[in-house]
């Protein structure tokens, strides 16, 4: 039967003029493997793809152009759609979905969800492959898309017969949004979705796994041990991370620190998890982290770990961590725990239940037991502060980039989503941004993949279109994945770009001033272009801001422009280095300050 | 684990990726079709091999993880060892075999194959009491193991 007739009147019977599945046909309608991935997708309540488009993927394309309740966003590259659905999936907690197509569409992709891998963030990424009979051939535009993502995804499939897309859906799904989330791949040989081929389509109600049940209620008797040690500690530390925030568990975290009235840490990918004005907010941790919260990491007595994974860039030399403490951790994760450090009371479950279960048993035993200590703890801890670690020296109308994220968060009244790229931009996006609420703060901390902040923040906008959503980047980073700003007027979606230019690759060139006596190989950014006129001829608003004093009255300009995209191009300081910073090899009390 | 294509690569990439040392590893399906079973041997100390084993777990191919090494267990591997047996060494090869309990399996004028089942301990001794004998060529399987006493791995519901 020639192939368009078929799917014609596939599209009559059964289906309603958006292409949807009438209901009560369902039972009778035949769907092909593109019709029914697109199915899928809705019963998972998706609403958005990114991704783009080439030969093994058509029969999928064909599919949802037919109907209208999954929209696609059409990228410039697929690294940026990776990272779109990955900044959709950072703000709204619900997993993002990439569709493209074999051989250098997946490749192109592996950046992105190697990204999405090491902050465990839930993706669903189909990608096309040659059919099945021509898989090994060195087939055109074939490549081992299973073994290419296999270090770097939660789980990946590959589905050799359109009878098996709806269950490898289902358990996609359900992988990738529970226990540590993470990207999962779904490889689909064009065969698999040939229109000519239809069966009847069902999407199970449920999935379970004999191989997998992530532990979500934490061990009771583990519970009450980590009390104990809690509520005697006299100098106690919270240190969470982006578990909290993977995990939904911002409101148990902080009524968890208000109850015992101990100081609390973030992590980078913690930040916003625990109220950064709030009085108990010691400040990020770690290489880059303040004064005062590496201080009371190194001399606590008790260290409380909330889903957080002891990275290195958190603990430093791992021989001269918290050399005093006992340390309970809570993670959903057994292989995190004990993993680089190891730890007295691990807890394995969901922050969430944890905290939950934990705090009727502090009010039970009437909160915090040293309070005399705890008096003195937080009276060295107000020492520390007083080092004021985060000040900076302004120099007349030199900009300084620290300056310039204070006078956004002003700007935005502290209340935006911001994305970042990576290097000094971001230590100060994450130091002088105080994030009060979760979810708002997106980077790529594990990976640290430039490119990542332009598409994260359209996936965030696409996702938001009322909030403000600001994109704080450098000349460097920008340049990976520019061609987004395409994508960008495309879909209107007009996020504020705030470029730290300092015309240097200014994280490297920082490394090469402190450990290689100041030689700046390849740390120059050299040839410019000219921003203003980029952004422009992409058909935004381009700005330079080349003075201190000029900086306020910019952001207000851009940010009063609701409607457009805003490229602003900071002149900043070229030299500015971020501190505090902990060099390698150094334990957390030994920061370089100023 | 899941008797799927790629489980295997999943485990070995695993080990190299995190710098784990396999020192054999040896796979085949069970009974039940949909399982296969996985020995491997490999070598560290306590922490390392909690994390080995936290890893494995995390292989949403792999249904359940085992310690051999934790609780009294038997461990067998299967050499095959093709050896020159000229007129004068024929009769040292025999005997040899005989004492540690291998089956000559195979036979030409200038050679005997030996099959030879045990603890790789056992094998390697094998191999050094040969001494002088020339050696042609050697295959092992690698370890097996199961645990002593009565009880079986159970495979944990979907
Ligand atoms: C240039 C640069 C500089 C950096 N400098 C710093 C720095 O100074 N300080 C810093 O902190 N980081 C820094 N990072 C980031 C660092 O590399 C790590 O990404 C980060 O420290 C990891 O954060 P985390 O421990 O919160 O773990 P995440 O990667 O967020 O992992 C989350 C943990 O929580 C667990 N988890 C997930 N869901 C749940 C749940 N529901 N319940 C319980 N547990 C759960 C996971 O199993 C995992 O162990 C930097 C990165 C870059 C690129
Ligand atoms: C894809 C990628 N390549 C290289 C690096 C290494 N790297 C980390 S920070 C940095 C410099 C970033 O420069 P820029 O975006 O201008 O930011 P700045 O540090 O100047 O604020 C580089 C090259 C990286 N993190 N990601
Ligand atoms: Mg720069």
């Amino acid at each position: 039967m020639p192939f368009g007739l078929a799917l014609r009147r596939k599209t009559q019977a059964g289906f309603d003029a958006f292409g949807s599945i009438n209901l009560k046909e369902r039972k009778r309608v035949e769907l092909s493997g593109g019709q029914i991935l697109v199915e899928c997708l809705k019963a998972e309540g998706v609403d958005a793809v990114f991704g783009y488009p080439g030969g093994a993927v058509l029969h999928i394309y064909d599919a949802l152009f037919q109907q209208e309740q999954v929209k696609h966003i059409l990228v410039r590259h697929e690294q940026g759609a990776v990272h779109m659905a990955d900044g959709y999936a950072r703000a709204t907690g619900k997993p993002g979905v990439v569709l493209v197509t074999s051989g250098p569409g997946a490749t192109n992709a592996v950046t992105g969800i190697a990204t999405a891998h090491m902050d465990s963030i839930p993706l669903i990424v189909i990608t096309g492959q040659v059919p099945t009979s021509l898989i090994g051939n060195d087939a055109f535009q074939e490549v081992d898309n299973v073994g290419i993502t296999r270090p770097c995804v939660k789980h990946n499939f590959l589905v050799k017969d359109v009878r098996d897309i709806a269950i490898t859906m289902k358990k996609a799904f359900y992988i990738a949004t529970t226990g540590r989330p993470g990207p999962v791949v779904v490889d689909i040989p064009k065969d698999v979705t040939d229109p000519r081929v239809t069966i009847p389509f069902d999407y199970p109600a449920s999935v379970s796994l004999r191989s997998y049940h992530p532990t979500v209620k934490g061990h009771t008797g583990q519970i009450r041990k980590a009390i104990d040690l809690i509520i005697n500690a006299e100098r106690p530390m919270i240190y969470s991370g982006g578990g909290v925030i993977l995990g939904g568990a911002s409101a148990q975290l902080t009524r968890f620190a208000r109850l015992l009235n101990y100081p609390i840490t973030n992590t980078l990918m913690g930040l916003g998890a625990y109220p950064a004005s709030d009085r108990q907010f010691l400040g990020m941790l770690g290489m880059h982290g303040t004064y005062e919260a590496n201080m009371g990491m190194h001399h606590c007595d008790v260290l409380i770990a909330i889903g957080a994974r002891f990275d290195d860039r958190v603990t430093g030399n791992l021989a001269k961590f918290c050399p005093t403490a006992k340390i309970v951790h809570i993670d959903i994760d057994p292989a995190s725990i004990s993993k680089n450090v190891v730890v007295d009371v691990p807890i394995v479950g969901s922050v969430k239940s944890v905290l939950e279960e934990m705090l009727p048993l502090i009010e039970d035993a009437g909160g915090a037991k040293q309070p005399e200590a705890l008096t003195a703890w937080w009276a060295q801890i107000a020492q520390w502060r007083d080092m004021r670690c985060l000040d900076f020296k302004t120099n007349g109308d030199v900009i300084k980039p620290q300056y310039v994220v204070q006078k956004v968060w002003e700007i935005t009244q502290g209340d935006a989503y911001v994305t970042s790229d990576v290097g000094q931009h971001q230590m100060w996006a994450a130091q002088y941004y105080g994030f009060d609420k979760p979810n708002r703060w997106i980077n790529s901390g594990g990976l640290g993949t430039m490119g990542f902040g332009l598409p994260a923040a359209l996936g965030v906008k696409f996702a938001y279109p009322d909030e403000e959503v600001v994109c704080v980047t450098g000349e460097g980073s920008i340049q990976m994945c520019i061609q987004e700003l395409s994508t960008a007027l495309q879909y209107h979606l007009p996020v504020k770009v705030v470029s730290l230019n300092n015309r240097y690759l200014g994280m490297v060139r920082q490394w090469q001033e402190f450990f290689y006596s100041g030689r700046y190989a390849m740390s120059y950014m050299e040839a410019l272009p000219d921003f203003v006129k980029l952004a422009e001829s992409y058909g935004h608003v381009g700005m330079r801001i080349e003075k201190a004093s000029d900086v306020e009255g910019a952001l207000r300009e851009a940010f009063a422009m609701r409607d457009r995209l805003v490229f602003m191009d900071f002149q900043t300081d070229p030299l500015e280095n971020v501190y505090p910073m902990v060099p390698a090899g150094a334990g957390l009390n030994e920061m370089i300050l100023v | 684990m899941e008797n799927e294509a790629g489980a295997l690569s999943r485990v070995a990439g695993l080990f190299s990726a995190r710098g784990y040392n396999i020192e054999s590893l040896c796979v085949a399906p069970t009974v039940d079709e949909t399982l296969s079973r996985m020995t491997l041997v490999t070598r560290g100390d306590e922490q390392i091999i909690e994390q080995i084993i936290k890893q494995l777990n995390k292989l949403i191919d792999v249904v359940k993880v085992q310690d051999m090494a934790d609780a009294p267990h038997i461990e067998r591997e299967l050499m095959l060892i093709k050896v020159q047996a000229q007129e004068n060494s024929r009769n040292e090869v025999y005997r040899l075999a005989e004492i540690f309990r291998g089956q000559i399996i195979d036979v030409s004028e200038s050679s005997y194959t030996i099959q030879m089942v045990g603890p790789g301990h056992k094998l390697d001794a094998f191999v050094t009491a040969l001494g002088a004998i020339p050696v042609v060529e050697i295959v092992r399987s690698g370890a097996l193991g199961i645990a002593r006493g009565p009880r079986g791995m159970a495979v944990p519901e979907a």
